[in-house]
């Protein structure tokens, strides 16, 4: 009687040690590579881990390379975004959670209706549009353009938020006087703010991701993120495996602190939205 | 009395502008969204269902002028788009079916609790944070047989005769980007899932097992009709995202080898990014668009009908 759980157990605790190693594995052959030296790297091509270890190709790319340049185009792009979608999604998503109101439907419906078409469809008229405006190779120009794409999400995503705080916070603060504004400011956000550090991370993570849009828009390397440098690096020195994949470890970092503050919350928040849906 | 007219009349002039602003209120809070997203989406989207039905090369001055259906008759003819469309349901399919079986069990894997739950949760969803175009670089390199430790366990194993690289083999190469995508999305469907699961009362199961309900009993009478619209809404939403995703592949293999791996979005971006003919590339998009259209219309009445049999 007792061994059929225990092998439950063990078989259980395998079966997501695979799903760890699935995940973790392409991220650790990533470091791997990253920390070999020029000189092992074919002779030692598939060793777990080299017989040495350096640091050259992180110090390489970093004191030689222009990505300390994309870095800090990519971090102002995604930081900005971040904070005009959360700034704006707020307001919204505030309006869609406490207000009835006769365009509501059709708001929700124009913003579900971003969600489902294509945004590669974008692409051409986009840069048509942009580039007059002289907001082509700028990254005021990719701002706009990605605030523009996460708004509607993060604003379903804020509603989600708002609709989860009682709305009698608001009323007493009414009665004494406050105005809805001031209600919304001084109350209601500072309740949300888990919520608002979740916003803030998903958008910078999409922003810090987004590819097509930024080489379509971006040309030079003045204005280039991490994903146009990083790609443009590697159509041209294709054979620089080291260098590449310590680029590829740096921009993976801003990401994998975002995810690791707001990943335990995720489920939770889901959760909590399913239970009341 | 002349002063408590005086006094009674602003409160009352105050609440008719109230009621003013509180009528507009609502529209205010959503107008800096609105003005984005109008500026930025839907004036675009205008303009480029225009460009479909006009001549736009950005390489040539003299294009712009209206052609009327020239692009779409072109389409008809054009075999690389007609192969990007079977390439485009093979890679959504494929993608989302693997997605959701491997997604739905590690949900169930991590429904329970057990020690170190948090950290083999954040570790599982980790992928998911890995920017797309460098999971596609990821996985270009390990398929990659001078870098990469797959091409040689392949080998190894007996599937591949030779440890080439995959992602330059026609037969093969859809395989490439279709198990990074694989990887990367798997704890979307895992953490969507794994919410509906925690959601499921608890008490159901102890009273089913008390009726003596086996295990796989208990899931398939509670816990999947308990998912299944969870299971069918996500199903649909990433259908259409995945078959627009285009990142995966553009890095990987940029539609090739012989137009192998090009599927419509990549098309797409393809002839506006490289060929410069946003006229062309409007048009696809348009079928594009029409299609996804088609494919969600069905999906509603296929909705309303099962909901009517109920």
């Amino acid at each position: 009687m007792r061994a059929r759980p225990l092998i439950l157990t063990l078989a259980h605790r395998l079966a997501i040690l695979a799903y760890i190693l699935f995940a973790l594995f392409p991220l650790f052959w990533l470091l791997k590579v990253s920390l070999t030296p020029n000189d092992l790297l074919y002779s030692e091509g598939v060793r777990m881990w080299p017989s040495r270890t350096s640091f050259d190709h992180f110090r390489f790319v970093i004191a030689h390379s222009d990505f300390p340049l994309f870095f800090r185009n990519s971090l102002i792009v995604a930081g900005s975004t971040a904070l005009v979608v959360t700034a704006v999604a707020s307001l919204s998503g505030y309006a869609l959670s406490r207000f009835a109101f006769r365009a509501k439907y059709w708001i929700v419906a124009l913003m579900l209706l971003t969600q489902m078409f294509p945004l590669v469809m974008l692409v051409a008229p986009i840069f048509r549009l942009l580039s007059p405006l002289g907001l082509t190779n700028s990254l005021t120009g990719l701002v706009i353009v990605y605030s523009a794409f996460n708004v509607p999400f993060a604003t379903f995503l804020m509603q989600s938020f708002f609709d989860g705080i009682p709305k009698d916070l608001e009323e007493a603060a009414k009665i004494d006087g406050a105005t809805q504004f001031m209600a919304f400011r001084q109350i209601i956000l500072p309740l949300t703010l888990p919520g608002i550090a979740a916003t803030v991370g998903f958008v910078f993570t999409a922003a810090w991701s987004e590819l097509l849009f930024a080489l379509m828009l971006i040309s030079g390397n003045e204005a280039a993120t991490f994903p146009v440098g990083l790609l443009s690096f590697v159509s041209k020195f294709s054979v620089d495996f080291g260098q590449m994949m310590a680029a590829g470890v740096l921009a993976l970092i801003p990401a994998c602190i975002f995810f690791f503050l707001i990943q335990r919350y995720l489920v939770q928040g889901l959760t909590a939205g399913a239970v009341k849906g | 009395m002349a002063t408590t007219v005086i006094a009674e009349q602003p409160p009352g002039r105050k609440s008719l502008m109230q009621r003013f602003a509180r009528g507009w209120e609502p529209y205010l809070y959503s107008a800096p969204a609105l003005i984005l997203i109008v500026t930025v989406m839907l004036v675009p989207l205008v303009v480029g269902i225009s460009y479909a039905f006009r001549d736009v090369q950005i390489l040539n001055p003299f294009s712009g002028g209206f052609i009327g259906l020239d692009h779409f008759r072109a389409l008809a003819g054009d075999r690389a788009f007609l192969v990007a469309l079977k390439n485009t349901v093979w890679w959504t399919g494929a993608s989302v079916l693997l997605q959701f079986a491997f997604g739905l069990i590690l949900a169930l894997l991590l429904d329970k609790p057990f020690t170190g739950r948090g950290l083999a949760q954040a570790l599982v969803f980790l992928p998911w944070a890995v920017p797309t175009f460098l999971t596609g670089l990821n996985w270009a390199w390990l398929f990659n047989p001078v870098i990469g430790p797959l091409p040689h366990w392949l080998h190894a194993l007996g599937i591949l005769s030779e440890p080439n690289n995959i992602l330059s083999d026609p037969e093969l190469a859809m395989w490439g980007p279709i198990i990074a995508n694989v990887w990367w999305g798997i704890p979307f469907f895992a953490i969507t899932l794994l919410a509906a699961l925690q959601a499921i009362p608890r008490d159901l199961y102890e009273a089913a097992s008390i009726d003596g309900a086996g295990p796989v009993q208990r899931f398939l009478s509670i816990t999947l009709p308990f998912l299944a619209p969870t299971i069918a809404i996500t199903i649909l939403l990433r259908t259409v995202w995945i078959s627009n995703f285009a990142d995966l592949i553009v890095v990987m293999t940029k539609g090739g080898p012989a137009d192998r791996t090009q599927i419509v979005a990549s098309y797409i971006f393809t002839q506006a990014f490289t060929r410069l003919d946003f006229g062309y590339a409007s048009a696809v998009a348009m079928v594009l668009l029409v299609l996804l259209l088609v494919y969600s219309m069905l999906i509603v009445v296929l909705r309303q009908t099962l909901l009517n049999k109920d």
